[in-house]
């Protein structure tokens, strides 16, 4: 993995609207993530983390301050850079966003296509073997209607995984399930990003998955109000 | 959008991936995909059928003048269509004579004549074509040998595939030989039967001799004719003749080569009447329709997989494979559908050219055209859907 902070951001602001209707969600931001370190983003509604990570994983376009992700220096890439990067970057969403029509194993491999130093057995094969490490393997076949929510989940962290990511975001990973299963899928995500040293920034409201964290940071008004490094048992 | 650098020599594995999406995303929802398939075939049989009906009344319109066997003709300059000539001295198919390398003059005589139908009695207008059979200036499937049975007054050839309005001839003349048959004011004798088929100018053929035509068409001034056709010596340069005619001859006659005078019949349908703009636009409907229904197809399978292209987009897929996903979408659509419409226009050509006897037939050039115009529409189909897949915005996924 990469040795250097997979983020490192300085300064970093950002406003929606123009003229009169701007209205800044992330004022002078700084946050560093090690390599392979657990960070949760937690805050209400409206404190500016949800941007944070969109910013992160290049899904907009820096206005202000310095970030470099996995590297790259957000503010010199264009939409064809930012496309680039955003390969090296597992996301997982609130829902889990499959593609209704492939099964677990295609949307795993879809992950996969983007690469193309393998070729089609070998991304199926790897996809069947991330679905296995996620509990899955006999619903390899199956498609996400045919799965419960927990399952769907571990899909879409299998999908996240697959293409080896340095740094995987999440949002709100838990929201739509169960304790149980919601337990389930943070422990995975964790052991699995600690398997390959990928760093993880999540953002969540959940106060039962604070305790996967290495880190927590907590956000008000566009700002971080708290830093604070956990001592993890795990 | 290319792919970055370091992904392009792969590209085109690439496309194929999109163009599989597409296949697995049109798959999955089975109804959408078969009333998709339905509409493209739609399309495809309409374009079909107006492209073979425009070529089969040009074909079937030029029947006469194509069954023709000689270098040049003499007409009268002010003839639209065969169906309808303008009579021209008669004198000028001798005078070309004096061409040297004009072999032979053979004046061809058209009229419309009303025929009554020998087995309910029922009259219908008839394309009459007199002229001396003897000078094989005419190549008709069947008249070389009714030369000498032509020669006996009040005697004609029908046409076998004249419309079913003017009685079963051929049935008849199998079954009990020679019958007679009323022709304007006349019984005439049919003693054999040749064939040619109508046009949209005239229903049916009856093919007579020369004397024969003039007795049926008493009207006729004896001294014009229709048409003349004129036989060259063999090794003539056509293009000389042509030149050397039209400097013997008075501005009332035009010398026109065999290609001529089957382009100025065609072109009488082509542009003196409304057909050819009929099919053209019927055609052109056809393909609108089809494109809008590509067109809603493709938009509803963006608009309800939103989330789906962004989430792609948020995993590093540019906007140009995104693109590539609908355009194989429309690609695949095209394809299967002109199969099945290909092979419904050719079941139907066979159907209708049975109906109408007009020659409707399937040709290798008419499909290609056919699949260019559906690959066009659905291609355009897809760059007009292709605008919704920029409100796929990941960062609205968050």
């Amino acid at each position: 993995m990469t040795p250097k902070s997979p983020i490192r951001m300085r300064g970093v602001s950002y406003a929606y609207g123009q003229g009169e209707l701007r209205k800044a969600v992330l004022r002078d931001v700084d946050l560093d993530v090690a390599p392979g370190e657990i960070v949760l983003l937690t805050g209400p509604s409206g404190s500016g983390k949800t941007t944070l990570l969109t910013l992160v994983g290049a899904l907009r376009a820096l206005q202000e301050g310095a970030a470099r992700v996995l590297d790259v220096d957000l503010a010199a890439a264009d939409e064809r850079a930012r496309v680039a990067l955003r390969r090296r970057i597992g996301f997982i969403f609130q829902n889990h966003n499959l593609l209704g029509f492939l099964t677990a194993r295609q949307n795993v491999a879809m992950a996969l296509e983007l690469d193309r130093t393998a070729d089609e057995r070998a991304r199926l094969a790897r996809a069947g073997e991330m679905l296995a490490r996620v509990g899955l393997a006999e619903h390899a076949e199956k498609r996400p209607a045919q799965l419960s929510g927990g399952q769907r989940q571990r899909v879409a962290v299998a999908r996240a995984l697959a293409g080896q990511p340095g740094l995987v975001l999440a949002d709100e990973p838990t929201a739509a399930l169960d304790k149980a299963s919601g337990a389930e899928v943070v422990r995975l995500l964790r052991e699995m990003a600690k398997e390959r040293g990928a760093a993880i920034l999540l953002v969540t409201h959940d106060p039962r998955i604070l305790d996967m964290a290495d880190r927590i940071v907590a956000m008000e008004d566009g700002r971080i109000v708290d830093n604070t490094v956990r001592i993890t048992s795990a | 959008m290319n792919p970055p650098s370091e992904t392009a020599p792969r590209a085109g594995g690439r496309a194929l991936l999109a163009v599989r999406l597409a296949w697995r995303q049109l798959r999955f929802e089975k109804t959408r995909l078969a009333s998709a398939i339905a509409g493209v075939m739609f399309a495809c049989v309409l374009v079909f059928m107006q492209l073979g009906f425009r070529a089969a009344l040009f074909d079937s319109a030029t029947a006469l003048p194509q069954a023709m066997r000689a270098e040049l003709f003499l007409m009268h300059p002010m003839t639209t269509a065969t169906f309808r000539p303008e009579p021209l001295p008669r004198a000028r198919a001798w005078q070309a004579l004096a061409a040297p390398a004009v072999a032979n003059a053979v004046p061809i005589y058209l009229a419309q004549a009303t025929w009554r139908n020998p087995a309910d009695g029922t009259r219908r207008m008839i394309q009459l074509i007199g002229l001396d059979v003897e000078a094989d200036a005419v190549a008709l499937e069947g008249l070389s040998p009714l030369k000498n049975a032509l020669k006996a007054p009040d005697t004609a050839a029908f046409d076998l595939r004249s419309r079913p309005e003017f009685g079963p001839v051929g049935d008849m003349f199998a079954a009990n030989g020679p019958l007679e048959v009323q022709v304007g004011n006349r019984m005439i004798v049919v003693v054999g039967t040749v064939a040619l088929g109508p046009s949209f100018g005239a229903d049916g053929n009856l093919v007579t001799s020369e004397t024969n035509f003039r007795r049926m068409v008493r009207e006729r001034v004896a001294s014009m004719t229709d048409l003349v056709a004129l036989r060259l010596v063999p090794g003539a340069d056509v293009a000389a003749v042509q030149r050397d005619l039209r400097a013997i001859l008075p501005p009332d006659v035009l010398v026109l080569t065999h290609d001529e005078l089957v382009a100025h019949e065609r072109r009488y349908w082509e542009t003196a009447t409304p057909i050819g703009f009929i099919f053209g636009f019927g055609s052109l409907m056809g393909l609108i329709v089809g494109m809008v229904i590509v067109y809603q197809i493709l938009f509803s399978d963006i608009a309800g997989h939103l989330r789906e292209y962004a989430t792609l987009k948020a995993m590093g897929y540019g906007q140009g494979y995104l693109n590539r996903v609908v355009l194989g979408a429309a690609g695949i659509l095209a394809i299967s559908g002109f199969v099945p419409g290909l092979g419904v226009s050719i079941v139907l050509y066979d159907f209708v050219g049975a109906g109408t006897f007009l020659p409707l037939k399937m040709e290798a050039g008419r499909a290609a055209t056919v699949f260019a115009m559906i690959f066009a529409m659905c291609f355009g189909a897809g760059l007009l859907a292709m605008r919704k897949l920029r409100d796929a915005n990941p960062a609205d996924m968050f």
